[in-house]
């Protein structure tokens, strides 16, 4: 028993370890919240897109402060808002697919921002920080911009909450009963880019659609209910991010990947969860 | 104060209709995109309280002539006046959407999406109030399903899909129904239900639309019709817009007209995309 105990109590003795589960948990609720429009509105691609758009933004920030962590931030944050208006402009202005539009931002604002880290000498590691994260890095004031930033998410979306769903779930009565839908939409896209630059400690650049997507597509699962989906998305990624964090504590593995794994774990078991349901009312139907 | 600013700053157009102009009127409308003539010269006039199909071959314009009222689809030249006034500014004008264009796999229910109607006279970030839950509780006993207010919207039949959309055109307290196919895929007695919920609208003034394919049910059920296909065929009582020459007109080659006994049996194969 007290060495079930310790088990859980050891790893939290450290202060980083505090400090990098209460991120992954406020990280967790607030992507996951988000997420649920960005699964039920098929902007998983979008998401993608914009964590890897932000690079080029976090490697100026980079260079220009010489290395200092403080500033990059808010580098993240005026590039990632700058790119989910550019790509909302792209979406709407571009006569090709909108996938398309995505694709070739995504990948040239990714390349830039590799080119910039590039010039650096030892630029594998800052790339790697970037690319995948560092929960157990994060300090104090990551925490407080993390709170503060994720605090106005959540309480956007509460005051929009059924602009978000009208404009979701059906544009063209939004447009009729004269809602503004297009600021709605870029709102949107401005608090998936909040939710993306606040992640970027915990998961970094190239994980980061499994934040947005994951919790959200497995609460999807599990009810039909909007506003139930959004609470079970929240509780299934803090799971998550708790579990990840052991996991990565106890089988030194990279902390973004152990909580991206464990959410993927979930996704897994509730779906196969939900087909033996479904065989088992077959089975019963038949007998 | 912050109500009035709101009311008024975001939605700068909820205006009034003007006394003894017709509910709607329509003059020489045209809609071009990209070179291709969708609409050409469209002129009709609805009185409050009228009900009019509208029959027409695939991509005849039917869903671009209910877009252009309901003030989301932009017009070319050509004049619209809905109360007296262009579209654009009428939170009164429900646009209810062919059955296959909507995510039955949202997580929402029958109230949820009901409460949608409501938006428009909530204002922006107001939660709905006590009264509007019971307004929402008013519309759905009028169409018949207020016991299942809770049911989550991809478990409902055709009929009770398409009464959820009239319960929240209700909702919005609209005057003008532009209904997208709402009898296609839909069996008889569903039909009869919601051809007997617009009698009930009727009473009340409220005026509509329903595009169709079914010249049965237009003819006697509506006592206006519209022939469309992209110009305007034939427009008034049923007995006089058709007639075989203006159908053959309305859908060419696609229709056969047969004569059974006395009665003339216009048999067509030009469908819009049935629900999947």
């Amino acid at each position: 028993m007290t060495g079930l105990l310790t088990f859980f109590i050891q790893p939290l003795s450290y202060a980083f370890m505090q400090r990098g589960m209460l991120a992954a948990i406020l990280v967790g609720v607030v992507c996951a919240v988000v997420g649920t429009y960005v699964v039920l509105r098929g902007m998983a691609f979008f998401g993608d897109a914009l964590a890897h758009a932000i690079l080029p933004g976090v490697a100026m920030g980079y260079l220009v402060g010489g290395g200092a962590r403080e500033p990059l931030f808010w580098w993240a944050l005026g590039t990632a808002v700058v790119s989910s208006i550019g790509i909302g402009m792209l979406i709407r202005a571009a006569k090709m697919r909108e996938d398309t539009a995505i694709g070739i931002v995504f990948a040239g604002m990714f390349a830039l921002g590799i080119a910039l880290i590039s010039t650096v000498r030892n630029y594998t590691a800052d790339l790697a920080h970037f690319l995948f994260g560092d929960v157990l890095a994060v300090s104090n004031a990551d925490l407080l911009l993390i709170g503060i930033f994720g605090g106005l998410i959540i309480i956007t979306i509460l005051l929009f909450y059924k602009e978000f769903l009208l404009i979701s779930f059906d544009p063209l009565l939004a447009m009729t009963l004269r809602l503004p839908v297009r600021a709605l939409d870029y709102l949107l896209f401005i608090l998936i880019a909040l939710a993306v630059v606040i992640s970027l400690q915990t998961v970094g650049v190239a994980l980061m659609v499994a934040m947005l997507v994951t919790p959200a597509a497995t609460a999807y699962l599990l009810t039909r209910r909007l506003p139930i989906m959004m609470v079970f998305a929240a509780i299934l990624a803090s799971l998550a991010g708790v579990i990840g964090l052991y996991l990565s504590y106890y089988l030194s593995i990279a902390s973004g990947a152990a909580i991206v794994l464990t959410s993927t774990l979930f996704f897994i078991l509730v779906w196969i969860g939900k087909i033996l349901r479904q065989l088992w009312k077959r089975g019963t139907a038949i007998l | 104060m912050l109500k009035k600013l709101q009311s008024n700053a975001i939605f700068p157009h909820h205006v009034q209709h003007q006394p003894e102009t017709p509910i709607l009127d329509v003059s020489s409308l045209s809609v071009v995109y990209d070179s291709i003539v969708a609409l050409d010269n469209i002129t009709f006039r609805l009185e409050a309280g009228q009900r009019m199909a509208v029959i027409g071959p695939n991509g005849a314009g039917k869903t671009t002539l209910f877009k252009v009222i309901a003030g989301v689809l932009p017009y070319s030249s050509g004049q619209v006046r809905i109360g007296g006034h262009t579209p654009g500014g009428h939170i009164c004008i429900a646009y209810l959407p062919q059955r296959s264009q909507v995510d039955w796999r949202f997580p929402v229910n029958v109230t949820d999406v009901v409460m949608m109607g409501r938006i428009g006279k909530l204002g922006l970030a107001h939660w709905p109030g006590r009264k509007d839950w019971r307004f929402i509780q008013q519309c759905l006993a009028e169409v018949g399903l207020e016991d299942l207010a809770g049911r989550q919207i991809s478990e409902l039949s055709g009929g009770q899909q398409q009464r959820m959309f009239i319960a929240r055109a209700l909702a919005q307290e609209a005057e003008l129904l532009l209904m997208d196919e709402p009898f296609t895929g839909l069996d008889v007695t569903s039909q009869e239900d919601i051809l007997r919920i617009l009698d009930g609208l009727r009473q009340r003034g409220v005026t509509v639309l329903a595009s169709t394919h079914d010249l049965r049910l237009a003819s006697e059920k509506f006592e206006q019709v519209m022939l469309l296909n992209r110009r305007i065929i034939g427009f008034g009582c049923p007995a006089d817009v058709f007639t075989s020459q203006h159908l053959m007109d309305a859908f060419g080659g696609h229709l056969r007209l047969v004569q059974s006994g006395g009665e003339t049996l216009a048999i067509g194969d030009a469908y819009c995309e049935e629900d999947r």
